[in-house]
């Protein structure tokens, strides 16, 4: 897909119409959707909502599980994750903006499994770019896109939901 | 002087040794930090991985259980291992220099040394003499500062009063001997709060008190009217070498908080404290334990304060070893 065709709306309808599929499959009960802030929690929203879920929605800040500590310090605006104190044995859906090296998932993951061991995690994103860096993918996208390297997609929000394609210089 | 060894160049804290140097923008930056840390100790995993394979030296030249537990559970917290050196058992007892002590565990690939010690000016020594990928925290030196206590108060006073902007607050008791007073007034003053009292006995008081920017007073009853904050101290009696008080009961008649007293300030005051409190010579056992005394969070919050102060100094520079 082109980046000039995206479609919020259409990117949306989408994911859900994957998500429903994939529920399906995996035969997922009582799913605790999860979205990670702050693009995925804007997402993960909507899809709460178009989905009918019943389990209240779950949020996540991956920022004391990133993988950067080390280059890039610590980011002084974290926000609460707010997950229910046990996830043992939980069917999930883990919800994102934009899959892109996979880091974040592996943070995102690492973070999940300290409040217990989930029955299943499905991985869903609005956006799947090119450009993976660990062995981790998404089940379930409402669209799937290549950019040169040097660009970044952005969504903004959470109220009107868009997106923008960045060059590296004014994404930093 | 403070201010450079403290920070980076890019104006990240590096060490941090004393509240001195240190603007609005950076203590505040401690302060919501540790707002993000505080949730972690109700967590069933109270971990995260920040500091995994750091290593923290909890260098105590002078006693203190509950600074060093706090110290040793907010480093194990952030998944850093912890290396407490017993100093009434260590080399420094036996003749070797600090210096050598310090030389000696770097060798060992440690990356930061959070040190307590009774002469002013340990913590900034080391951090002086110290390798340049190696951070320091002054947990308590002399009479000088105690700069993670006074972030702590910052902290718990947050908390209760939202706002630093128009606070009045009493600082009681030794002020002469309390490096955590010196600390506490800095952050206050830096943080934009209407007015600090310092109440003790002349005896108890600093020569030149009012250019630290807070009004002395000798009359507990006036110089609670009105307070927003109580901050108690404990009486130091072991930095005491000649006589500074009439008897213990006579200063709690004086200076002691009692209900009667407390009644004074405002109805939401919040009465603080940095521990170890001597009950019936400070303050009173009934405040101690009563509805407005925060003390507990204090010590809390202690773990949150230090986790943020670690990864702030862990965390400011680029391609840390």
């Amino acid at each position: 897909m082109l980046t000039s065709t995206l479609n919020i709306t259409e990117l949306l309808d989408n994911l859900e119409t994957d998500i429903r599929q994939q529920i399906a499959l995996r035969r997922l009960n009582t799913p605790l959707l999860i979205g990670i802030h702050s693009g995925g929690a804007w997402i993960a929203r909507h899809m709460h909502q178009r989905l009918g879920l019943t389990e209240p929605l779950g949020l996540l800040d991956i920022t004391f599980y990133r993988d950067d500590f080390s280059q890039i310090g610590m980011h002084p605006n974290v926000k609460a994750s707010q997950l229910p104190p046990h996830l043992e044995g939980r069917d999930i859906i883990l919800l994102d903006d934009v899959f892109y090296t996979g880091r974040t998932i592996r943070a995102a993951l690492n973070e999940i499994f300290d409040y217990g061991r989930p029955n299943q995690v499905l991985l869903a994103v609005l956006i799947e770019r090119n450009g993976r860096q660990i062995p981790l993918q998404p089940d379930c996208r409402g669209a799937r896109i290549e950019l040169p390297e040097g660009q970044r997609i952005k969504l903004t929000g959470p109220e009107p939901l868009a997106i923008e394609v960045q060059t590296l210089a004014c994404a930093a | 002087m403070s201010r450079h060894l403290q920070l980076t160049e890019n104006g990240k804290l590096k060490h941090f040794l004393s509240i001195e140097g240190l603007d609005k923008a950076l203590l505040t930056e401690i302060l919501d930090t540790a707002e993000s840390f505080a949730g972690i100790s109700e967590h069933q995993v109270k971990k995260v991985p920040l500091l995994r394979g750091k290593t923290i030296v909890n260098l105590f030249f002078e006693n203190s259980t509950r600074t060093r537990t706090t110290f040793e559970l907010a480093a194990t917290r952030l998944s850093a291992d912890v290396l407490n050196i017993n100093i009434a058992t260590s080399a420094t007892s036996k003749g070797e220099s600090l210096l050598d002590t310090i030389r000696n565990l770097e060798a060992m690939h440690v990356d930061m040394f959070v040190v307590r010690h009774a002469l002013s000016g340990a913590a900034h020594f080391i951090a002086q003499h110290t390798a340049p990928h190696i951070s320091v925290i002054n947990a308590g030196d002399g009479q000088h500062a105690h700069p993670t206590q006074a972030m702590l108060d910052m902290f718990t006073i947050r908390q209760h009063k939202k706002h630093f902007e128009g606070l009045k607050v009493a600082i009681v008791g030794d002020i002469l001997h309390s490096r955590v007073a010196r600390s506490q007034i800095l952050a206050l003053n830096t943080l934009g709060v209407s007015e600090v009292r310092v109440i003790a006995p002349k005896t108890l008081l600093p020569a030149h008190v009012r250019s630290m920017g807070v009004i002395p007073l000798h009359d507990m009853d006036a110089g609670l009217k009105d307070v927003d904050v109580i901050i108690m101290l404990r009486l130091q009696k072991e930095r005491m070498n000649s006589a500074f008080l009439p008897s213990e009961s006579e200063f709690f008649r004086c200076y002691g908080l009692t209900e009667a007293k407390l009644a004074l300030a405002k109805p939401d005051a919040i009465v603080m404290h940095p521990g170890p409190i001597n009950r019936g010579v400070e303050i009173a056992s009934s405040v101690a334990d009563g509805s407005q005394s925060v003390i507990l969070q204090q010590v809390s919050n202690g773990i949150a304060v230090r986790m943020a102060v670690m990864t702030m100094t862990m965390g400011s520079r680029g391609g840390m070893q």
